[in-house]
């Protein structure tokens, strides 16, 4: 009888990654292709993150075009697909594409989680499943910092350690008579609700993905939270809720048994069979009072990062996200780094409000990728590639990637595609990098253009100059095709150009 | 600090939203969003379109303008206002002198606050008229 071996026994590793998400995938994907010793460990027994789990009702909020106009396996189709993973081989790339029926541009959880399965498959990713993180320990040796990870299985012990566990762990408030309450976690199955007046509290995606599940079910439905709810077409951004859960605002606009309330629960309590719901408005203060048969708390996810805030890892906000640097790496604790949803903990520069994507596939599998990027160059002695551009083809360059970069266009005002100029090393192609990281800390002259939105509707490239170590922010004209590269932009971008590369707009 | 009742909690002993009642800073403990800055690191960049207004939870800041220290601000401090008044860039740098736990509203968001919240307006004009007051004496 064969038995199979799990790979990644107890040992040191130079990295370890933590989870089989989307974003513990890519981060081994890339590891591996540098040929960076590392384990990966997963709780989980497959992959695929919270993919095996949500949404419940069933589609994913991103979508992927299978026929948009551009080769599904090139680079520019990552622009039109937000689910698969990327890779270096053309076979695996776009992967989402082959597990789709037909039926909706926005994947289904199983597809979704069909298409991780098969990209961890082919790639030849390994991981030891079943295998769960209990606790940590950090010695400051003369080399840095060793972290050693009890684990289910046994003692791990590494120099950089990658956390892509996800949002993940429920987060109720702690409101009197919560227990009253069911996370959003603990949903049942819909046809449970039948005839029940449900009460959620939380007016973000994930009660409306309930609300909008249960509008055929439940006898009526209320959504309450201090502040009312946004949609993502009134921020035109992904901030707010999603245009695919925007029935129930329908619904109660037309007095049709939704209600949608500003206002903060103040206690929930038992009145017989039924709960009782004590709200206070949050215009005015005023009391108001309601019936539910079941309360479900869509109060969002706080990331399960044990005990590492006891090592020092700072976090913040409700989701208690670690505080990071522009890399993804800890900004209290050097050595812990991270991946997956929660790299939105590295907030960029939120421009007009507008978050980074990094809460996405879309957008955080391009952290991964440069993380890893970081993390070999800096410790593994891994250069990353910086191919020699010629003056002439500058402009055509940075246009094509404000126009075309998948990872401009997911990461806005995030991600930069770099283009430096010096004596020594002429003109380099310094391929994607936080933008922060450009804004902050000097170099040779560079141009980093990016793709910004304004919050009003507006999308247009901006190019951050750099020259004698300062930087000017220059913002290009919006395209009503967003295509910029025609003669304007050949003319805008090839002064700015010129500043830094003079002869760049002759070409 | 992590809960929105935390925060609601931290502003509530604040100057700038001491006229508001407990439900009404709860909902302003929602719309802000808390942030972090390690020491060293910039929250507000000079002659970056874009940014947001933020008050000070914990730390020091400091202001600094062509690199030369002019200011710094602590626990219940603003700053980043004076740009989004105005429809400008930042015209300084804000560093963090110490970690820093700030709460952060967007540009784009401050009018409709200020406008729904006429008490904090009302702080905040108070506060800009001693920083005022207090660079006129500074130059007298």
């Amino acid at each position: 009888m064969e038995v199979r071996q799990l790979p990644f026994p107890p040992g040191t590793y130079p990295v370890i990654v933590i989870g089989s998400g989307p974003g513990g995938l890519q981060v081994a994907y890339e590891l591996a292709r540098r040929g960076i010793g590392h384990a990966v460990l997963s709780a989980d027994s497959g992959p695929g993150g919270m993919f095996r789990r949500w949404p419940f009702f069933q589609r994913l909020l991103s979508w992927t075009k299978p026929y948009a106009a551009t080769e599904r396996q090139s680079r520019a189709f990552e622009r039109w697909d937000w689910n698969s993973l990327l890779a270096a081989e053309p076979e695996l790339r776009g992967l989402q594409t082959e597990f789709m029926d037909g039926s909706s541009d926005f994947p289904s959880r199983p597809e979704m989680e069909a298409s991780l399965a098969a990209f961890a498959d082919r790639a030849g990713i390994m991981v030891r499943y079943g295998c769960r993180w209990e606790s940590t320990r950090r010695d400051d040796t003369a080399a840095g910092p060793r972290f050693t990870l009890t684990t289910s299985d046994g003692e791990y012990v590494c120099e950089h350690l990658i956390l892509a566990v996800g949002i993940a762990q429920p987060f109720s408030p702690a409101t009197p008579g919560i227990e009253h309450a069911v996370h959003y976690a603990d949903t049942r199955a819909a046809e449970t609700y039948a005839g029940r007046r449900l009460f959620i509290i939380g007016k973000q995606n994930s009660g409306f993905e309930l609300a909008s599940g249960l509008l055929q079910w439940a006898s009526r439905i209320t959504l309450a939270s201090p502040s009312p709810a946004r949609t993502s077409i009134e921020t035109r951004s992904l901030v707010g809720v999603r245009a695919r859960y925007v029935q129930p605002f329908e619904d109660s606009a037309l007095g049709g048994g939704v209600d949608i309330l500003s206002a903060s629960v103040s206690e929930i309590s038992r009145v017989g069979n039924a709960l009782r719901v004590d709200l206070k408005r949050s215009d005015n203060g005023m009391p108001v009072s309601l019936e539910a048969d079941e309360v479900i708390a869509a109060t969002g996810f706080t990331c399960p990062l044990l005990d590492l805030p006891a090592l020092g890892v700072a976090t913040f906000g409700q989701s208690r996200l670690p505080a990071q640097t522009s890399f993804w790496e800890s900004a209290t604790v050097p050595g812990v780094h991270f991946a997956g949803t929660i790299t939105s903990g590295a907030s960029g520069l939120k421009k007009h409000g507008i978050p980074s994507y990094s809460g996405a596939v879309q957008g955080h599998r391009y952290n991964g990728r440069v993380l890893v990027e970081r993390l070999a160059e800096e410790h593994f002695g891994v250069a990353r590639p910086r191919p020699a551009l010629a003056l002439g083809d500058l402009t055509d360059h940075v246009l094509a990637e404000a126009t075309n970069g998948p990872e401009l266009w997911h990461q806005k005002a995030y991600l930069a595609s770099v283009v430096s100029v010096s004596p020594d090393d002429g003109i380099r192609d310094e391929g994607i990098v936080p933008l922060t990281h450009f804004l902050d800390t000097g170099g040779p002259d560079a141009l980093a253009m990016t793709i910004e939105a304004d919050g009003q509707g507006a999308i247009y490239p901006v190019a951050y100059v750099r020259r004698g170590g300062r930087v000017e922010e220059h913002a290009l004209e919006p395209h009503p095709l967003n295509d910029f590269e025609g003669s304007i932009y050949r003319r805008q971008a090839g002064a700015l150009l010129d500043l830094i590369a003079p002869g760049a707009s002759a070409s | 600090m992590a809960t929105r009742d935390e925060i609601a909690d931290a502003l509530a002993g604040m100057t700038l939203f001491a006229d508001l009642a407990a439900p009404q800073l709860l909902g302003v403990a929602s719309r802000f969003e808390e942030a972090f800055f390690a020491e060293g690191s910039r929250v507000l960049r000079q002659g970056l379109t874009g940014s947001a207004f933020y008050v000070i939870l914990d730390g020091e800041a400091a202001i600094v303008v062509d690199g030369d220290q002019r200011a710094t601000l602590g626990r219940g401090e603003f700053f980043g206002e004076v740009s989004i008044l105005l429809g400008e860039p930042p015209t300084a740098d804000v560093v963090a002198l110490r970690p820093l736990r700030c709460v952060v509203l967007p540009g784009s968001a401050v009018e409709p606050f200020l406008i729904e919240h006429p008490r904090v307006t009302y702080r905040m004009l108070q506060a800009q008229s001693r920083r005022l007051r207090n660079a006129n004496r500074a130059r007298g």
